[in-house]
């Protein structure tokens, strides 16, 4: 695109939404960079040439008609908060960045039946402080940063910490109103119905239902999305459960597996308090080596310390009695079967929490749980472990079983020892529970904006870990737009079935590919090479 | 828990003038400076309010650990409003730039005035949004 043409792009956008939200000078362009990225300044890094801001949906509708007639991609962001997954920045050099934020209306939370139906600038903050200024009865679930957008989060099938099927993002959903890339505009599920008051209600209608299209893709513009909330729980209860040995983890998991799947528990955290001697050169060496440590020298390493080789925070919402009888239940339903385990009680107290309930500081056992995100309260305590400037996250999904930990453990913990990085895997590492009925684990390098060294290796290293999963069957869930490709590919059963399938229906739909072109390694074919 | 409480002695700060901070931190804040504190609730609270844990508060209090610099943004009298402009829009280590659409140059020249504002008007320190509601809760 010249110089004029792309005046003229700008001057049809400043037509569409003001003079006042359209932007392409380097200083105005810089936050949208990402801030975090291992690529900054190198020719890798991916930037946006302009951005837009529109008020209301006939604004977003306008703004993408004017760039599917000057053929210019856009990249829709929400609140442009996905630090470490790309924050602001698109998958093509140039793009013009659609910057929603203003659209910012909580346009409904209806206590009674439980949802809310916001648009992607309603930050968690935003939908946290509407719900709690009008006393309404019902709890968000929120990531761990509350600056981002329940839009744009579950778009990207972010996560959170309470019940399970609340803690799914997008599985939490239920309705979306979508601007298509000819600018008609579309709502799923029974918002196709006129004259339904059940778009947040059942999420399917009739027919296909293409909500999954607009999660980490590029087929539309989402403008307003429909979420379930739960009510707010009376009683908040925790309990913790310790086995000593490092196989008890088998069995560990699979009576966690039967208490979420039951409905029993909200978000659990799997722990190794053998990690706090990770600082003993001889144990971090164990626990370390290549190959693996074998399981008896793992509880030598336990047995000698006076320590357990795993524990299970688990956690509990509900009124009063049932919190009671399912940490019993769950205790009960462990201790029995696994030799030489314990149980600690908790805290517990009735919802909402005070403050000094949400400080956690009472909870008679350390705990990596996070008690403002436990009950659904957007904060941003978590950039307390952000170290350096920033950085990039990896976190392989893998199957929800003890053998298959052990086997991650293994692998990929062998895999990055050639990186001088701390150890994201060793023989304590502890699988995530975050998405309802999977494990992951994290990886997660620093970026330092002055290294490009460092970067440089942190950057091999993610496409490495990437592609060594990958031989495993262990797959990313979401990436920033430089790896995206390098995941997509790795998604390849059948020859890429799966990606010439949404490549054929994005060309059918947004023949000139001005919608997020590359989005989830979904590439139109005016860009395929 | 406030960490003006909590660590105040901790990190030896020179308690004359951090209790005289304290003294004059009740209320609101003037009326010409609600727009300023407001954005300050919104937009730097969350990483900068008066309370532990915080990434911004912290590390604010560790730079500035020997110095009369408070590592609270809202006890600061040495801030300017070019200072308060090049770091909201351009970041620092891992604080994000703020985007037009997020603080748009009217609520940033708000902030700026709310920041540089004298200790007495500002009034009390902002509280996080769920300390906030938290006491909203407890007084219905």
């Amino acid at each position: 695109m010249d110089e004029s043409a792309f005046a003229a792009f700008l001057n049809d956008l400043r037509g569409a939404v003001g003079e006042d939200w359209v932007w392409s000078s380097d200083t105005d362009m810089f936050p949208y960079r990402d801030a975090f990225s291992p690529v900054w300044n190198t020719p890798e890094e991916i930037q946006a040439s302009s951005a837009v801001a529109p008020a209301d949906v006939a604004q977003v509708q306008e703004v993408v008609r004017i760039a599917k007639r000057h053929r210019v991609p856009l990249h829709p962001i929400s609140t442009g908060k996905n630090f470490g997954y790309g924050g602001a920045s698109p998958n093509v050099q140039g793009s013009a960045v659609l910057d929603l934020k203003r659209m910012d209306r909580v346009i409904e939370v209806n206590e009674e039946r439980n949802y809310c139906l916001v648009e992607p600038g309603v930050s968690y903050f935003d939908l946290y402080r509407h719900i709690q200024e009008r006393g309404l009865k019902v709890m968000i679930d929120c990531p761990d940063p509350g600056w981002g957008s329940p839009v744009g989060n579950a778009l990207d099938r972010g996560v959170g910490y309470t019940m399970p099927q609340f803690r799914d993002h997008f599985g939490a959903h239920c309705g979306m109103e979508v601007v298509l890339p000819d600018g008609e505009l579309m709502r799923t599920g029974m918002g196709a119905m006129p004259g339904a008051d059940s778009w947040q209600e059942y999420p399917y209608g009739f027919g296909p239902d293409p909500s999954g299209l607009f999660a980490q893709g590029n087929f539309g513009v989402v403008t307003k999305m429909g979420f379930r909330l739960m009510p707010q729980p009376e009683y908040y209860r925790t309990g913790l459960v310790r086995v000593p040995r490092r196989r008890d983890l088998i069995k560990l998991v699979h009576h966690v597996n039967y208490l979420s799947d039951s409905g029993m528990v909200s978000e659990v955290r799997f722990a190794s308090p053998l990690s706090a001697l990770l600082g003993d050169p001889d144990f971090a060496a164990l626990a370390t080596k290549l190959g693996g440590p074998s399981d008896a020298e793992m509880d030598a390493a336990a047995s000698a310390a006076g320590l357990h080789s795993w524990a299970i925070d688990l956690q509990f919402l509900g009124p009063e009695a049932a919190t009671a009888a399912q940490w019993e239940y769950a205790r009960d339903r462990i201790l029995s079967d696994i030799p030489g385990a314990e149980a600690l009680d908790g805290d517990h107290f009735a919802l909402p929490a005070t403050e000094a309930q949400l400080e956690n500081d009472t909870q008679p056992y350390p705990t990596a749980i996070r008690r403002k995100g436990a009950l659904g309260i957007p904060s941003l305590g978590i950039w307390e472990i952000v170290r350096d400037d920033g950085h990039v996250g990896f976190f392989p999904v893998l199957p929800r079983d003890g053998e298959a930990v052990f086997e991650m453990q293994r692998v990929l913990g062998d895999a990055s020892r050639e990186y001088p990085l701390p150890p994201y895997f060793s023989a304590v590492t502890a699988p995530l529970f975050w998405h309802s009925n999977t494990f992951q684990m994290v990886f997660a390098p620093s970026i330092r904006r002055d290294d490009p060294e460092h970067n440089a290796m942190v950057h091999r290293a993610m496409k490495h870990m990437v592609a060594v999963a990958a031989e495993h069957g262990w797959g990313d869930y979401r990436a920033a737009p430089i790896y995206q490709d390098d995941v997509a590919a790795t998604y390849s059963f059948n020859g890429g079935a799966l990606r010439k399938f949404l490549e054929a229906m994005k060309d059918a739909v947004d023949p000139d590919g001005i919608i997020a072109p590359g989005r989830g390694g979904v590439w139109p074919a005016r860009f395929r090479p | 828990m406030r960490l003006a409480f909590a660590v105040a002695g901790a990190l030896a700060l020179a308690a004359g003038g951090a209790f005289a901070q304290q003294a004059t931190r009740t209320g609101p804040a003037a009326p010409e400076l609600e727009h300023g504190k407001a954005v300050y609730a919104h937009w730097c609270a969350p990483c900068h309010a008066n309370s532990m844990g915080l990434a911004g508060t912290n590390s604010l209090t560790i730079k500035y650990e020997g110095t009369d610099i408070p590592g609270v943004l809202e006890d600061r009298t040495d801030l300017t409003a070019p200072v308060i402009t090049y770091f909201v829009r351009n970041g620092v280590a891992w604080m994000p730039p703020f985007r037009r659409t997020e603080v748009s140059d009217a609520d940033l020249a708000a902030l700026s005035a709310y920041l540089t504002a004298p200790l007495e008007d500002r009034g009390a320190h902002t509280p996080l949004l769920a300390d906030e509601m938290a006491e909203m809760e407890a007084a219905r």
